[in-house]
């Protein structure tokens, strides 16, 4: 009993992040603050009780516990966007009893728009640490569809590892296309029809000789949505984004697009309707024939037409690699503002959460990245990592795996190194 | 019966060793027509280890006459790079491009054959859809040879091949001229899923696929010698001697017994690695790559003394139990002991388009933890080691004099996200420039699609 205690004071040690207390006080930055001060060069910022206290030419801090980082020029960063993720809802993909992500099929009812992945979220999975130690702030908990056109619902999460990391407002996930036409009689004209049907007996009880698609709570989700919820569409067809836009527009939500592989050939429309594309800027390959258009500058022509764009795509165990494609965006003709905003203030504003991150602002929570050089690059690393205030431990599963095995030839086995 | 066929049979039943010896579908790759070309004021990654500076190389009938300075004929065509880089053509140890095509139906899905855990019988080849677009973008991204594998769903998945990354309408014609077959292996997950899980047949698991292998093995090492015997019977003059019966799984098998076909193991986790050794040891063979190798890591010092490359991401890990433990220093921990052999595959259509940048990754995880990884060492692991693994060192994977003129020229330092390839040579002759789109190959498949959308 005594030895359990032990290990459970051992866990929450190791568990346990500083509280947001202590100043941080970042010295000489090139400050991307993503907002209308635009880029600042060598620019102190202080960061107080989790918030951007101050921001200015030298700054100075007071206090016991402070923590005073010197950026020597080189780049500070809101927080960056992992993505439509499943990070802390899933630790090992084909574990599946570790995998909460998606609704598989059930008897009662086909559709579960009421179904949230939010009550499944671990703050101590180990993808958390994984991925914010390279730079990532915060993450939309996404709700996978599998069984159904309706993945349910999700909302955004920081990575700062606390239970009630969840944030912003509620978002509800649509499946269209070809690969989900399936579970719709096998025609993605189907995927509308019920789609249509749905929405019908959201807004009035369904008749009594009619089976009803929803349970009661999932009509009320669906009204909610109705009154303007945000609500993301996974479609890559040029005309299936066309539909999109159309139906949103009758049932009242505010659309977004990911994926979008077509995107770039509908842009004008897109940018005139107001709807944001979440998309993968490395999607070049005709992968399916919804896809057929595919190309590596559709984040480019999207942008230069007006159109709000976001990344997304790398997974959850890889979110690390959206700076990556974002990088490739760039080289593809994207301007590197673009691609950062894609990253920070975009995906921030898309889901109503840029109170919280994307940009760097007095009053704000501090979600901050200090970076050895130009955050698009390869070959740059995250240097220092602050999350609603948090100045992040850089360190992860990986990196005390990498630091195990960093000595050759140890003399006890490397069960003894525990970095 | 013609003549031609009377003179096949009579000769296939005389040699009936050479039968079994005589390469079938043989490559018909012939390089394309080719200019003399010099390429001056280059910085020079040699893929030997090397960086030349100010450097020019010439490439002529397809081959490279000097690499770093020399005379070039007066009517070489002459590029001035600039100051731009020049590495050797990018090779790409594992990929599906073919047998698991864009666009991903159920009609081109033609790369595992999980009917029985054993099929060494199958070859990639025979899968490979030549009009696969992803061979453009492979391209576009500096890849001039790659070896496409079955998949990993069998314990021997069948033999893999090298193809230089040319469009043709057969595989003959991109086959690459006298590289060895590889052969796919594989420990782990994916077999014990496959049939034990999903199939409730062996192998069910580890201890069972360890089995599955060694018995194959034996079989193998009976049918060589059952093969040498009647050979040796023949060469001594027994014209009594009866060949035994030809059996394709057991034919590559013994191919890799006698070293003429290379293995490559997917393989994941360090003490199945371990365990996989043990097993080339018992039946005297040698494993040329572990592939994924997300735990190599872990055996960097015993991958390097046994000679075995690792072929690795640079950062993939998580999505199976056997990935659990991956780290980004992977690639620079396996290459760092000495004779370390580190690879960057891509096993993806997205990632064979942008090997440089998954070495300059792994680069830099390197470099943070200290390691002394500048680019002349990384490029190796995309160019000289992978050529190495594959049997086809002694023609390309570096730029020396005397080798096929596989050559990229970059728009600047390769491990950049910002660099792209801006001209591409297979056998000295121009594939690719990024300025020019009528030398930017366009598969069959994607030929006249979305009419009327103005691209």
């Amino acid at each position: 009993m005594k030895r359990i205690s032990k290990i459970l004071i051992c866990s929450f040690a190791v568990l346990a992040l500083p509280a947001a207390t202590a100043d941080i006080l970042i010295r000489g930055a090139t400050v991307h603050s993503m907002t209308s001060k635009g880029t600042l060069e060598n620019t102190d910022v202080l960061v107080r009780k989790g918030n951007i206290y101050r921001m200015g030419k030298r700054l100075s801090v007071s206090g016991p516990d402070h923590v005073v980082i010197d950026a020597e020029g080189r780049p500070l960063t809101p927080g960056l966007f992992a993505g439509m993720t499943s990070i802390g809802l899933t630790e090992v993909s084909a574990v599946d009893e570790s995998v909460d992500n998606a609704l598989e099929s059930i008897e009662i009812s086909p559709m579960r728009p009421e179904f949230d992945v939010t009550s499944a979220y671990n703050p101590h999975s180990s993808l958390v640490p994984v991925t914010r130690i390279e730079g990532h702030s915060f993450t939309l908990l996404s709700a996978s569809p599998s069984s159904s056109l309706f993945g349910g619902q999700g909302r955004m999460a920081a990575l700062d590892g606390a239970y009630d990391a969840l944030f912003g407002q509620p978002v509800l996930f649509i499946n269209i296309g070809g690969s989900a036409a399936g579970v719709a009689g096998g025609s993605r004209a189907g995927l509308w029809m019920l789609l249509q049907q749905a929405m019908d007996e959201a807004s009035r009880a369904p008749e009594d000789n009619v089976s009803p698609l929803l349970t009661g709570r999932g009509r009320a989700t669906l009204a909610r949505f109705a009154d303007a919820g945000t609500v993301v569409f996974s479609v890559h067809r040029a005309s299936d984004i066309l539909q999109v836009i159309r139906h949103a527009e009758k049932f009242g939500v505010k659309a977004v697009i990911s994926g979008g592989a077509e995107a770039w050939m509908v842009a004008e429309t897109l940018a005139k309707a107001d709807v944001p594309v979440l998309l993968n800027p490395l999607q070049n390959l005709p992968s399916s024939f919804d896809a057929l258009g595919s190309r590596l500058d559709n984040a480019a022509i999207l942008h230069a037409a007006g159109v709000t764009i976001a990344f997304s795509g790398a997974g959850s165990h890889n979110a690390r690699k959206l700076r990556q494609m974002a990088g490739n965006a760039v080289t593809h003709g994207l301007p590197h503002d673009a691609a950062l905003a894609a990253l920070t203030r975009n995906p921030a504003e898309i889901f109503g959460v840029e109170d919280h991150q994307g940009s760097i602002e007095k009053g704000r929570p501090a979600n901050l990245v200090l970076w050895s050089a130009d955050p698009l690059e390869v070959t740059t690393l995250a240097e220092r990592v602050v999350i609603n205030g948090i100045d992040i431990p850089m360190t992860s599963r990986q990196t005390q795996l990498r630091d195990r095995y960093t000595p050759e030839q140890p003399s006890m086995p490397r069960a003894y190194i525990k970095p | 019966m013609t003549w031609q066929m009377r003179l096949y049979l009579a000769a296939s039943c005389l040699v009936a060793s050479a039968l079994a010896l005589a390469e079938p579908f043989p490559s018909t790759y012939e390089p394309l027509a080719s200019q003399t070309t010099l390429i001056e004021n280059a910085v020079i990654l040699t893929g030997t280890g090397e960086r030349l500076e100010g450097a020019s190389l010439l490439m002529d009938g397809g081959k490279l006459s000097f690499v770093g300075s020399g005379d070039a004929p007066d009517d070489a065509l002459r590029i001035d790079a600039g100051g731009r880089w020049v590495t050797p053509g990018l090779i790409d140890i594992h990929s599906h491009l073919g047998v698991y095509p864009s666009p991903g139906t159920w009609a081109h899905s033609d790369g595992n054959e999980m009917i029985n855990p054993a099929t060494p019988n199958v070859w990639a080849e025979h899968s490979i859809w030549p009009q696969d677009p992803g061979f453009s973008r492979a391209l576009a991204g500096g890849v001039t040879a790659m070896q496409i594998l079955p998949g990993s769903g069998n314990l021997i998945g069948g033999r893999g091949v090298t193809v230089k990354n040319v469009y043709s309408t057969s595989y003959q014609g991109m086959k690459f001229p006298g590289a060895p077959h590889g052969m796919k292996m594989a420990c782990g997950e994916n077999p014990k899923r496959v049939y034990g899980r999903d199939k409730r047949t062996a192998p069910m698991t580890r201890m069972g696929n360890v089995a599955g292998y060694r018995a194959q093995w034996i079989a193998a090492q009976k049918y060589r010698d059952d093969w040498d015997e009647y050979e040796a019977k023949r060469a001594e003059g027994d014209e009594e001697a009866t060949a035994p019966k030809r059996d394709l799984k057991l034919e590559t098998l013994a191919g890799v017994l006698r070293g003429d076909i290379l293995v490559h193991m997917h393989c994941y986790r360090a003490d199945e690695m371990m365990t996989i050794l043990d097993m080339a040891e018992e039946f005297g063979y040698a494993v040329s790559t572990f592939h994924h190798g997300v735990e190599a890591y872990k055996i960097a010092q015993e991958l390097a003394e046994e000679g075995v490359c690792g072929a690795l991401w640079a950062d993939w890990w998580g999505f199976k139990m056997e990935a659990y433990d991956g780290i980004q220093e992977n690639i620079a921990l396996v290459d760092r002991p000495e004779g370390g052999c580190a690879i960057v595959h891509s096993d993806s259509s997205e990632g064979i388009q942008r090997l440089n940048q998954e070495a300059a990754k792994a680069m830099a995880r390197g470099q943070r933890m200290g390691l002394d990884i500048p680019p002349e060492r990384a490029i190796r692991w995309v160019t000289g080691n992978p050529a190495k693994a594959m049997g086809i060192l002694d023609q390309t994977g570096t730029l020396e004099a005397g080798k096929m003129a596989d050559v990229v020229l970059w728009s600047g330092n390769p491990f950049s996200v910002y660099t792209q390839a801006d001209q591409v040579w297979i056998d000295g002759a121009l594939v690719y420039d990024r300025a020019d789109p009528a030398m930017q190959p366009v598969s069959d498949f994607e030929l006249g699609q979305l009419q009327g959308v103005s691209q």
